[in-house]
């Protein structure tokens, strides 16, 4: 019984207002086949997990373009394992240079995707590298 | 692997492939930690809902005696009427007075991929951070009719975690996904000023199984006209109500004015909503409103009694007479009424 849709929620944090790019991704998923949870723009940390808790996602995809991204990125990893979600898979999306990535991978970010990144490999990777749920 | 998925929760890595004595196991256990306030496991126990699976049953087994004193509030209406943006500002007013508040949202599923956009979380974010808040996506995988399959066992499951208010968002509807009525104690129905004119109002549906109507977006033009006709046209009648004595007849519902974005009206629909409760509490099981906890308890047992027939027909050893008869049915040799006689007298005679 392995039917079940893996569930993914697609937030935005910090203060940018482009969500062009998560709302494509979102669509992008969806026709993959995932549960895609969309939360919208502006979104702190805190709700970040919170939504990412309530709803039991699988992965965790955080599209940021605002240069906040070494401030933000890990606090919401922080977040999650503080609330027990260390198996929840976290990438990241957006404008965020190559220097970065390895600190962000350090933090506990699984996968940053930069521009020219395709839906296809998304989901590829997210179907390769998400946790096995139980079943029964 | 990265670095967290090797990490992984000590709960997954072992149920990777359990068997059912633990899965039953995990799922009582699950149950426990809900009733004592555990929000991770309230959400984990809420997929397996979702995954009908044994663990859920094993739970619900647990929970459901301990439901039943939640007020469930179906709310209904067309794509873009406001329901979220209504159900997000009176979870808001509940608030106000402390009450811990939960929201089981269902958007519809793709029929061709599966996959799904959950956005109904888009109008609640404001109480993220509020840990008497509890808001719930739900896919409706395949199920039509704007509820999920698991719907009535997550609100129950949301009732025994200690939520008195949930309320029930369902898929956009159009005028004939009437499902929510048959499993919410309280129906309201989301209509947006431009719902067209009188005999909209009078049609067959949806609007006949509302407790309450509410005109949303109440600031906008032709709100209140919007609310009259749909006054003039759903509330007259009490004498023909008289007439028709105990026949089945629509309900007589409230028609009130609200904006869910700026609050406008919604302490009224609340109030509404608590004096609905406490009349259907006060009557106890003589009153009109326990018709929708039997209707309730009758839609559960008849989904799991269908399911399970349908597990016991498929199970290896009648697989190979079921495909005979079904054979016999796709080449009219049978037909469908004596291929269903044949496989439930199969199940009876052992």
């Amino acid at each position: 019984m392995s039917e079940r849709p893996i569930k993914v929620l697609i937030a935005k944090p910090g203060l940018d207002g482009h969500d062009r790019g998560a709302k494509v991704l979102a669509r992008g998923l969806r026709d993959e086949g995932f549960e895609v949870v969309y939360t919208g723009l502006r979104q702190t940390p805190e709700m970040v997990v919170s939504a990412a808790l309530q709803e039991d996602v699988d992965v965790v995809g955080l599209s940021i373009l605002s240069g906040a991204h070494m401030t933000l990125l890990p606090r919401i990893v922080e977040g999650l394992r503080a609330e027990g979600l260390d198996d929840v898979l976290v990438t990241a999306g957006g404008i965020i240079p190559d220097d970065d990535i390895p600190a962000l991978t350090e933090a506990g970010v699984s996968r940053v995707f930069g521009p020219g990144t395709t839906i296809r490999q998304v989901a590829d990777y997210i179907r390769e590298n998400v946790q096995p749920r139980a079943e029964g | 692997m990265t670095e967290a998925a090797q990490g992984g929760s000590p709960e997954r890595v072992e149920t990777a492939n359990e068997g059912p004595a633990e899965a039953v196991e995990r799922g009582q256990a699950l149950a426990e930690r809900t009733r004592a306030g555990e929000r991770r496991a309230l959400a984990r126990l809420l997929t397996e809902v979702e995954n009908r699976s044994r663990a859920a049953e094993a739970a619900l087994r647990i929970l459901y005696p301990l439901a039943g004193e939640a007020h469930l509030v179906g709310v209904t209406g067309a794509p873009g009427a406001g329901k979220s943006t209504l159900v997000a500002a009176l979870v808001g007013e509940a608030r106000k007075s402390g009450r811990p508040v939960a929201v089981l949202a269902i958007d519809p599923s793709s029929p061709i991929t599966g996959g799904a956009i959950l956005g109904d979380r888009v109008r609640m974010q404001a109480y993220a951070g509020d840990p008497d808040v509890f808001i719930r996506s739900m896919a409706s995988r395949g199920h039509v009719g704007g509820l999920a399959t698991s719907t009535v066992a997550a609100a129950a499951v949301l009732d025994a975690a200690g939520f008195p208010l949930v309320f029930i968002e369902t898929v956009g509807t159009g005028q004939s996904e009437v499902e929510v009525a048959a499993i919410a104690d309280t129906t309201l129905v989301v209509q947006a000023p431009e719902m067209g004119d009188e005999v909209q109002a009078i049609k067959a549906g949806l609007l006949e199984v509302a407790d309450i109507v509410v005109v949303n977006k109440a600031d906008r033009p032709g709100a209140d006209r919007a609310a009259s006709h749909l006054r003039s046209m759903l509330t007259v009648g009490a004498q023909h109500d008289r007439a028709m004595g105990d026949r089945p007849r629509p309900k007589r519902p409230e028609v009130l004015l609200a904006s869910g974005a700026s609050g406008q009206g919604v302490p009224e629909v609340l109030a509404s909503l608590d004096r609905r409760e406490a009349k259907r509490r006060a009557a106890g099981t003589s009153g009109e409103a326990d018709g929708a906890r039997l209707a309730r308890a009758e839609a559960q047992v008849w989904g799991i009694l269908a399911e399970r027939l349908r597990g016991r027909v498929r199970e290896p050893a009648r697989a190979a007479e079921t495909k005979v008869v079904l054979r016999a049915v796709a080449d009219h040799e049978l037909d469908p009424y004596a291929a269903a006689d044949r496989l439930l007298a199969a199940l009876t005679d052992r």
